[in-house]
């Protein structure tokens, strides 16, 4: 035990000695990389890196932790990362209650933070901050763009179902706020549900002409593959967090004729996206998610940024940031007055790929859409 | 037993020798350590560090909490994370309403939440010692595994209740955006908010060493060796054994308290199962029925946790790897290693 | 509600309850017999299925995948019984609660490790894809079906091994007095492994079955396992007849729950938030239905011994 305590406070003076470089630029990321759900985290951290190699800088350092999920442990790392590396750049937390656990005190402490993935509600509105950018989305977008979308396609009764958890419900009322028609029924599981025989039963039993669900990671699995068996023929419909490469795989031929919504598809045809898809498929060996896209389209603002100001000329660097002068792998691709993408969300059908199910772009759901929050935001 | 008190110190000093056991030399020097490093961690500017000592102070005192059921009272609590939850949501929930300047709950006439430290503690303790009770009462029927899944079972229904309850955040957890205030003291300095911790841990170690010292500890002693030779004296087990459980998650409640202001969040994953195990492990680690075990046992697992994770990403691999070592081949845990076998096993 | 929703509603139930009672067999087995109390017993239903997911998609047949996975977490549970779980039988269950949750850790992260963090595919065979209506119009997948069956099958298998056999007879001799079959020449040591390791192949089993329907993922094992503690308490540790018995209750309680609750609290609410306020109390009705039990029946309903 003394031992242990020796080494600690000697550790404690070793990093004390260690002077930063004023050029230089850290960055801190906090992302998910065991437990439930790492498929994301590690996602966004090899698209983040494949950015940061690609542009090869030796003045900016990366410094990488995996927060298991768990929000006392970002929190944990999100300090250790201001107080003791002096981090310029937060980035990379993948869930929004880790994000609402680390960010409002980051920013407020003077740090910059841009979200690859999360986009709780109150940060675009109520807790809106200067410091803080979301390069993926605010989290009712993709839902709102398939409401959009059915509301436009005349999809009919549409039986809706989420887990029982804020970004569930949200998602839920999101999707409500543009699709008009009548529901069929609207259920809420419980989180991290894997049995959902119960509620294929009661869609079954109910007169649903369609199906809208969000269950993100694996509930989203057990679910289209108890689907596929409950003998029902719906079509199906959900945003993107269940259709993603890998839980494709893992899904099967379950999924295909899903249609889903993503601000960003592999097929999306820009000179950047398919130099990104390439380099990507070539060095991972597996076909990039929409979470390695926004951690890619993350480093290529932060990359960007940089070649204006240096994060320590706050005013300068944040002006860089919000006029996102970088080439998007989705395209277009601007900030609204709360520092949250304005963006188009396309519709993507899965289709039967080469040895397992992949994501075709069929079109645009909605061009340009900001979040509902937005007025909520003192900026 | 170790002593913290002054009068028995001094006996010491004047007793070279057998006053002062080898537990209370290490007991001693653990606490001194711990408050040492944060100091030097202090002024040398590593504020990090400070909050490292922080939460080893108070996760610490969520096992004293649970050592005086688990270890001393022989009630295997499987469930302790409600308490720690439950104090952690208490704070959270006066300080949002204090945020919002709304009224708690959203019922009129309550008061509109608080952001003092010293009112949240107050209730943060009086909602554990409720619900301990009443966890109490149904749980102390059954003995045994019954007794470590029944309370596994209340714990359960208090996290999935806090998963599902829209008002406070729900999965999503609710953080403190500004840390709570202690009359004139800066809470946001970390070597103050260290200080406020090792205060409240070293009173809950005074405050066991006490009354286990005193008739009531005899009588809970009594009650896990034996109850029936405690029944024939004329006392029943059963209530010594409640007001054993009640004290237990008030003080794992405190904790719970503290470690929400500490990380500015609470969420329901303070109250999963996982939480229960690891409060558990640092009990167990640390030496069950040690007074200082759980301060041991809290040292370990958080620097174990910090610097393996800075090594491997598996890290969790290794901690099972240590965890399970210590129980095949250290079973009286780390103060069991350090100071030599409990007197009374 | 129909009466053919309500059928379908039960058999759900039942199927569920099938796939707990396939891992509370081996929990209750395990500690009648030798007083251990497994936390890790998920982690060999994990073990099941990642074996299985494994072999089916290198060899392409999910019944090779299912036996391997059975067979692998039955191996699995004999090696750690020699290694790790023998040394726990004379501690309490303070240790045994601890020395088997830091096995938890080590066999989650270790399969990180092997597998990688992305779920794995398996899927349900082609011979059970879809579904066939039941006598009432109840339209049913037929591969729940075919669980419920196997559910049935082990049940009856149990039963004749321990009320037929000599490995049975050992058994129960072991649930009454443990230190008296040591003294009687029974090699005890072969005993427990067999015993830990055909817990573990069921639960292996339930893995690989379930692996089909739902996610093959790291920590897939422990959601289940509460429940199945659940169960075994409920129906009295130590009990198969009890474990049988806990599990279906377990299994209905909870499907019904899930389905009934939303539409009982539409009554007097509105749907929206009838449907949250029903589906927060049916995630804690199971755990509620077991307070309870206790509360009453402090040794379950189906007291083996204590």
């Amino acid at each position: 035990m003394k031992k242990l305590m020796s080494a600690g406070l000697g550790l404690l003076m070793a990093s004390t000695a260690a002077v930063s470089h004023a050029e230089d630029v850290k960055i801190g990321m906090i992302t998910t990389l065991s437990g439930g759900g790492s498929h994301l985290g590690v996602d966004v951290r090899d698209g983040f890196m494949l950015a940061m190699e690609q542009a090869d800088r030796d003045n900016v350092q990366v410094l990488i932790q995996d927060d298991a999920r768990r929000p006392d442990v970002a929190k944990n790392l999100a300090n250790e990362f201001i107080q003791r590396e002096n981090v310029d750049i937060l980035t990379g937390i993948v869930w929004s209650n880790l994000a609402m656990a680390v960010v409002p005190s980051a920013v407020r402490k003077g740090t910059f933070y841009l979200s690859p993935n999360a986009g709780p509600s109150e940060l675009a509105g109520r807790l809106c901050h200067e410091n803080y950018f979301n390069v993926a989305w605010q989290n009712d977008n993709l839902h709102e763009a398939m409401g959009v979308h059915m509301e436009k396609d005349n999809v009919k009764k549409p039986f809706i179902l989420a887990p029982n958890y804020p970004a569930g419900t949200d998602g839920l009322a999101g999707f409500k706020r543009y699709y008009k028609g009548e529901l069929a029924g609207e259920l809420y599981t419980k989180l991290g549900q894997t049995d959902y025989a119960a509620e294929l039963a009661q869609i079954r039993a109910s007169d649903a002409e369609s199906i809208y669900f969000f269950l993100p990671g694996g509930m989203g699995i057990s679910f289209m593959k108890q689907y596929q068996s409950a003998g029902l023929d719906l079509p199906v419909y959900g945003p993107a967090f269940s259709f993603d490469e890998i839980i494709l795989g893992a899904v099967g031929d379950a999924s295909v004729g899903v249609k889903n919504t993503s601000q960003w598809t592999h097929d999306l045809e820009n000179p950047t996206n398919r130099a990104f898809v390439d380099s990507f498929s070539k060095k991972h060996g597996r076909v990039p998610t929409l979470y390695a896209s926004q951690g890619f389209d993350t480093a290529n603002l932060i990359l960007s940024a940089l070649d204006e100001a240096h994060p320590d000329d706050q005013a300068a660097f944040r002006k860089a940031l919000k006029a996102a002068k970088f080439d998007s792998v989705r395209g277009d691709f601007r900030f609204g007055r709360n520092n949250h993408p304005i963006q188009d969300i396309y519709v993507r059908e899965v289709v039967a790929g080469d040895g397992k199910p992949t994501n075709r772009l069929v079109g645009v759901a909605v061009e340009d859409i900001q979040d509902a929050y937005v007025e909520q935001c003192k900026l | 037993m170790t002593s913290l008190d002054s009068t028995q110190q001094s006996r010491a000093k004047s007793r070279p020798l057998p006053a002062f056991t080898r537990e209370q030399w290490v007991s001693l020097i653990l606490l001194a350590g711990l408050a040492l490093a944060a100091s030097v961690a202090h002024f040398a500017g590593e504020p990090y560090f400070v909050d490292l000592a922080s939460r080893i102070a108070i996760i610490a005192l969520a096992g004293v909490g649970l050592n005086l059921a688990l270890g001393f009272g022989g009630l295997v609590s499987f469930g302790h994370a409600a308490f720690f939850g439950l104090g952690g949501y208490t704070v959270s929930v006066g300080a949002f309403h204090a945020f919002n300047m709304t009224p708690i709950l959203g019922i009129d006439f309550l008061p509109a939440g608080s952001d003092q430290m010293v009112p949240l503690w107050i209730t943060a303790m009086s909602v554990c010692g409720v619900v301990a009770w009443l966890i109490g009462r149904i749980s102390l029927g059954t003995s045994g595994v019954y007794f470590i899944m029944i309370t596994l079972a209340f714990a359960q229904m208090i996290y999935y209740f806090a998963v599902s309850w829209p008002a406070y955040g729900g999965e999503d957890g609710l953080p403190i955006y500004i840390r709570n205030q202690f009359y004139g003291l800066d809470t946001t300095n970390s070597l103050v908010f260290f200080g406020l911790s090792f205060a409240l841990l070293l009173l809950a170690l005074g405050f066991c060493q006490r009354i286990m010292a005193a008739r009531f500890g005899a009588a809970l002693t009594m009650a896990r060796l034996n109850p029936v030779r405690l029944a024939t004296a004329g006392v029943e087990p059963r209530p010594i054994k409640q007001v054993a459980f009640v004290i237990s998650g008030m003080i794992t409640g405190l904790a719970g308290a503290l470690y929400a202001d500490l990380n500015g969040f609470v969420g329901p994953s303070m109250l999963s199962w996982h939480q229960s195990g690891e409060i558990m492990v640092i009990v167990i680690l640390g030496g069950v029925g040690r007074l200082c075990g759980p301060l041991a046992g809290a040292i370990l697992i958080v620097l174990m946790e910090t610097f393996l994770g800075g090594l491997t990403e598996h890290w969790q691999f290794f901690l099972g790897l240590i965890i399970l070592m210590v129980v095949l081949f250290a079973p009286g845990g780390v103060m069991g290693l350090l100071a030599g076998r409990a007197r009374h096993a | 509600m129909t009466l053919s929703l309500i059928l379908e509603q039960l058999l759900n139930g039942i199927q569920l309850g099938t796939m707990l009672f396939l891992m509370a067999s081996g929990l209750t087995l395990v500690f009648g017999v030798m007083g251990l109390i497994n936390l890790a017993h998920g982690s060999f239903y994990m073990t099941g299925a990642f074996v299985t997911a494994w072999v089916a998609g290198a060899t392409g047949s999910f019944w090779l995948g299912l036996a391997s996975g059975a067979l692998a977490a039955a191996a699995t549970g004999a090696i750690v019984e020699v290694l790790v779980v023998r040394r726990l039988y004379r501690r309490d269950h303070l240790d045994q609660v601890l020395a088997t949750f830091a096995l938890i850790l080590i066999f989650s992260e270790g399969t990180r490790w092997l597998y990688g963090s992305s779920p794995l595919w398996l899927n349900v065979p082609e011979s059970l894809t879809g579904s066939v209506t039941l006598p009432g119009g109840v339209s049913y997948s037929i591969y729940r079906l075919a669980i419920i069956l196997m559910g049935v099958v082990v049940a009856v298998g149990l039963y004749l091994m321990i009320s037929k056999t000599r490995l049975g007879m050992r058994i129960r001799a072991g649930e009454n007095d443990r230190e008296m079959i040591g003294a009687l020449g029974v090699d005890i040591s072969t005993l427990y492994t067999l015993i830990f390791a055909l817990g573990a192949g069921l639960a292996g089993l339930a893995g690989a079955t379930i692996g089909a329907l739902q996610t093959v993922q790291v920590g897939m094992g422990e959601p289940v396992l509460i429940l199945a503690f659940v169960v075994i308490v409920i129906g009295g540790i130590g009990s198969i007849k009890g474990a049988l018995i806990g599990s279906l209750l377990v299994g209905v309680v909870d499907t019904l729950g899930r389905i009934l609750l939303p539409d009982f609290f539409k009554l007097f609410m509105d749907a929206s938030d009838a449907a949250g306020v029903g589906a927060a109390l049916a995630s804690m009705l199971i755990y509620l239905l077991m307070a309870i039990i206790l509360a009453f029946k402090p040794h379950g309903l189906f007291a083996a011994n204590d």
